[in-house]
């Protein structure tokens, strides 16, 4: 953006703050709209977790509000389960983490910490998020469509989501959904090899960038796929094509009337080849705010930046050829899955070299147990668990037997929830004062943290345990089953720390619209950090940066020999 | 390399299998998955414990203290990662060296039709049907335009293999003492046949036929349950498998067939 763009004439209200092309509103957009959507597919679930508890009985306080077509009596029915399940993942995962990891940070910091006076696009990446706005709109709207919301799970495997009610809303909004991350991915792949400071060589970016940059890779590698498949999906649906349908067809003694020769494992191949990468898309962005946060409470070099920097890539690269152990177990040829065994093992050593790094990179350190820190921190162990609990569900062997058990909802809870959210929520704390000049309450963001990691595990390692005895998954009633008896009270444990978890995000909410406006004052640099972000106002102005900056020096010069203060900005001159 | 362990297979400890709450072994290679299972989550437990055991000590070696600073350069840091590789690559050579033979002798390589209870199972919302091909060991046809609610599977009435045939439902009876083949498929949805006591599980296609094999060690009903999502009534879409000495199978199937011939 250069000297005659808009920050010279006054605008509009609608211009500043809902039609905004500064990176940094559209990014604070991003970061409210996706807060809300993770409270409410929260909120879903824990409706949900009633049901799994207490099977059957009235839903208390909130049941009476249900209309009978959801939950008679407060009674939830199995099609509201299945929508709740459904509407869970899709919403925690594409309107609530990739958002707030790639759509909120990503935008907002991204820019600042390569020096760069906005994206390269601004216009482009104000229509991604106004792509994510509709899409989020109608997925929450579809609850009151006729049929209700999607209920074939978040997978949506047909047959049976071709033929359930509910699945043309969830179709059309993944299409917004996709097309607007493709939007912000292209933005960021540009914005990051182009609109570098002088100075900033890629071996200087701080290892967010470098996060964001392979994740943009691959959201615009892999999300083409799924958009297609989500069209063929609809078109089975709406236009009678029979895409994932084969003839004979039979449902409810009723013969499907569809011309046949579909496969239903074409989307399984085709969903997964998303799906996949998108766990990283996931994680790789906590991973990069991690990385940041330690470099900085530690007051020293990260440990192996090229390693960390290299490990990304490769698992970026890798992450592209491991869809099928989603599939063991799926009908695919039994001899695919050996070649799926053995890259999911590989995937798993740069993941190692990556938390082994971030490990290492305590040792020597002056280590501040900030709030930041503190969820940096315990993201490390917390998605060691979600990644090594990854080993036995990506072997075949296995595999056969805890396939869509409850063992694999732990684990990717582990790796999402008390992985990248945990991360996430770090990052607010950490980038909060860059966002509103003032910082968060410390006090009330450790009881937020103790309480939310304590409850974390109580709701997630139970089911290992439900898991390991042979639990299926998206059961609307799991004491229908005998073999699922002696764990139903793990059940009521999840469920009671789930509770206790939501509550426990109280002094969150509170402390973030409270610290806005009343928060201790916090200066341009707070944390004494290095890295560019630190080096314009906050909030930063239009703009950005009142000279262009020029870096002299990697990210992570803290504690350098001979110097007084124990930070070296990457734009100081020598 | 795995294989140097397996030797421990068969004097497998029950306290292990407690301690990972699985239910008993009621198939011929449930102890090998169980065997995996233990493997992984004793590696897994060491990997934790390292990680954490190290990390609680740096944390607590290097906290924050009053006049001290950091220390610039970074020490050690390759034997570290050296260490977590070797750690992790020994791990997985003993899981592919283990889980690549395993493998195909549970799931890649099937018994022989001839020595096997052969059968198909058909899963529609929300019920399991299997077909026995009957004492003449051959299937009748099945096709999409016989289905009807008195023939669920659509069996052809005028292929004479089909006479003998026996169908039941949410009921799969097996012999013990040979191995079961199953033909696997599904008429409506996809659905995922599972038999937590066999360790066997595999997903029902429509339009696809997958083929397993179990052979069952136990006598006695083991829970049959989907695992795939498959609609509103997916919790209780439930079967039994009941396993019978070999001649009790042979005369229990005899008299099915007997019962249909004299319906019909």
């Amino acid at each position: 953006m250069d000297a005659e763009s808009p920050q010279h004439r006054s605008l509009t209200w609608l211009e500043r703050y809902l039609f905004s092309i500064d990176h940094k509103v559209i990014g604070l957009q991003y970061l409210i709209t996706s807060l809300l959507f993770l409270l409410f597919g929260f909120a879903l679930v824990s409706l949900l977790r009633w049901q799994l508890a207490y099977p059957g009985q009235p839903i208390p306080l909130i049941g009476r509000w249900l209309p009978d077509t959801l939950a008679p009596g407060g009674v939830m029915l199995p099609e509201f389960y299945n929508q709740l399940g459904a509407m869970h993942g899709t919403i925690m995962i594409f309107l609530g983490v990739v958002p707030l990891g790639v759509g909120a940070f990503g935008n907002y910091i991204l820019p600042l910490q390569i020096g760069a006076p906005d994206m390269a696009f601004p216009r482009m990446n104000m229509l991604s998020y106004w792509m994510y706005v509709p899409g989020g709109i109608l997925m929450l709207l579809s609850f009151f469509l006729p049929g209700g919301a999607a209920q074939s799970g978040w997978t949506s495997y047909p047959p049976l989501s071709i033929i359930n009610p509910g699945q043309t809303a969830w179709l059309i909004a993944m299409v917004f959904i996709i097309t607007s991350s493709l939007l912000g991915s292209i933005n960021f792949i540009v914005t990051t090899l182009n609109m570098r400071a002088r100075g900033m060589s890629l071996w200087r970016m701080p290892i967010f960038v470098w996060a964001q940059l392979i994740t943009a890779v691959l959201l615009l590698l892999a999300f083409p796929p799924l958009e297609a498949a989500a069209i063929l999906q609809l078109m089975d649906r709406v236009a009678g094509t029979s895409f994932y349908l084969p003839a004979g067809l039979i449902v409810s003694g009723e013969a499907l009337k569809v011309s046949g020769g579909g496969q239903p494992l074409l989307w399984q191949h085709l969903f997964w080849f998303l799906a996949h990468p998108e766990v990283y898309v996931l994680l790789l962005p906590a991973m990069g705010i991690c990385a940041e946060i330690i470099a900085n409470g530690t007051r020293k070099p990260l440990f192996g930046y090229n390693i960390i920097a290299g490990s990304m890539l490769g698992i970026g690269f890798m992450s592209f050829i491991v869809w099928a152990h989603h599939m063991f177990v799926s009908g695919m040829s039994p001899a695919l899955s050996n070649f799926f065994l053995i890259t999911t093992l590989i995937i798993s050593i740069p993941s190692v070299l990556i938390l082994t790094a971030l490990v290492w990179s305590l040792k020597g350190g002056n280590v501040r147990f900030s709030v930041p820190m503190l969820f940096a921190l315990a993201f490390l162990p917390m998605f060691g668990i979600g990644g090594l609990t990854g080993l036995p569900l990506g072997t075949h062997v296995t595999d056969m037997y805890l396939h869509d058990t409850y063992y694999v909802i732990g684990h990717f809870h582990y790796v999402v929830v008390t992985g990248s959210i945990i991360a996430l929520m770090g990052g607010i704390y950490y980038w909060f004062p860059k966002w509103f000049g003032r910082k968060m309450s410390d006090f009330w963001g450790k009881v937020h943290f103790w309480g939310t990691l304590a409850c974390m595990n109580g709701v997630f390692f139970p089911m290992f345990i439900q898991g390991l005895a042979g639990v299926s998954r998206r059961l609307y009633d799991p004491t229908l089953q005998p073999q699922n008896l002696s764990t139903q009270p793990w059940n009521v444990v999840s469920s009671v720390a789930a509770w206790a978890l939501f509550l426990f995000q109280i002094p969150f909410i509170v402390n973030f619209f409270h610290s806005i406006f009343r928060g201790e004052k916090s200066g341009e640099n707070p944390w004494k950090a290095t890295t560019l972000e630190w080096a314009c106002p906050s909030p930063p102005p239009h703009g950005n940066f009142s000279n262009p900056p020029r870096v002299y020096r990697g990210p992570y010069e803290y504690s350098v020999p001979g110097r007084e203060a124990d930070w070296f900005p990457q734009d100081e001159a020598a | 390399m795995g294989f140097l362990f397996s030797c421990y297979v068969n004097a497998m400890h029950p306290a292990l299998l407690r301690f990972l709450g699985l239910p008993a072994q009621g198939s011929s290679y449930a102890h090998k998955v169980d065997f995996d299972l233990l493997l992984l989550h004793a590696g897994m437990a060491a990997m934790f414990i390292i990680w954490a055991v190290l990390m609680a000590f740096l944390l607590i070696r290097y906290r924050r203290k009053e006049g001290r600073q950091a220390i610039y350069e970074s020490t050690g840091g390759a034997w570290a990662l050296a260490g977590g590789v070797a750690i992790v690559l020994f791990e997985l050579v003993i899981i592919v060296t283990y889980s690549i033979p395993t493998w195909s002798t549970i799931s890649l390589r099937l018994p022989d039709e001839k020595s096997s209870n052969v059968i198909a199972v058909v899963a529609e919302q929300f019920a399991w049907n299997v077909h026995y091909p009957g004492p003449d060991g051959k299937f009748g046809r099945r096709a999409a335009q016989f289905v009807d609610s008195g023939n669920v599977l659509g069996l052809d009435p005028g292929d004479p293999d089909g006479k003998d045939d026996v169908v039941t439902l949410n009921e799969l009876h097996a012999p013990l003492g040979k191995p079961t083949l199953v033909y696997l498929t599904s008429k409506d949805v996809i659905h995922s046949f599972f038999i937590p006591a066999f360790r066997v599980k595999r997903d029902a296609v429509p339009g696809m036929v997958s083929p397993l094999w179990f052979e069952p060690i136990l006598e006695g009903r083991f829970t049959i349950s989907c695992a795939q999502l498959c609609g509103i009534g997916h919790a209780t879409m439930q079967g039994v498998a009941i396993t019978h000495p070999a001649e009790e199978f042979e005369s229990w199937l005899k008299e099915q067939s007997a019962l249909k011939d004299a319906t019909d």
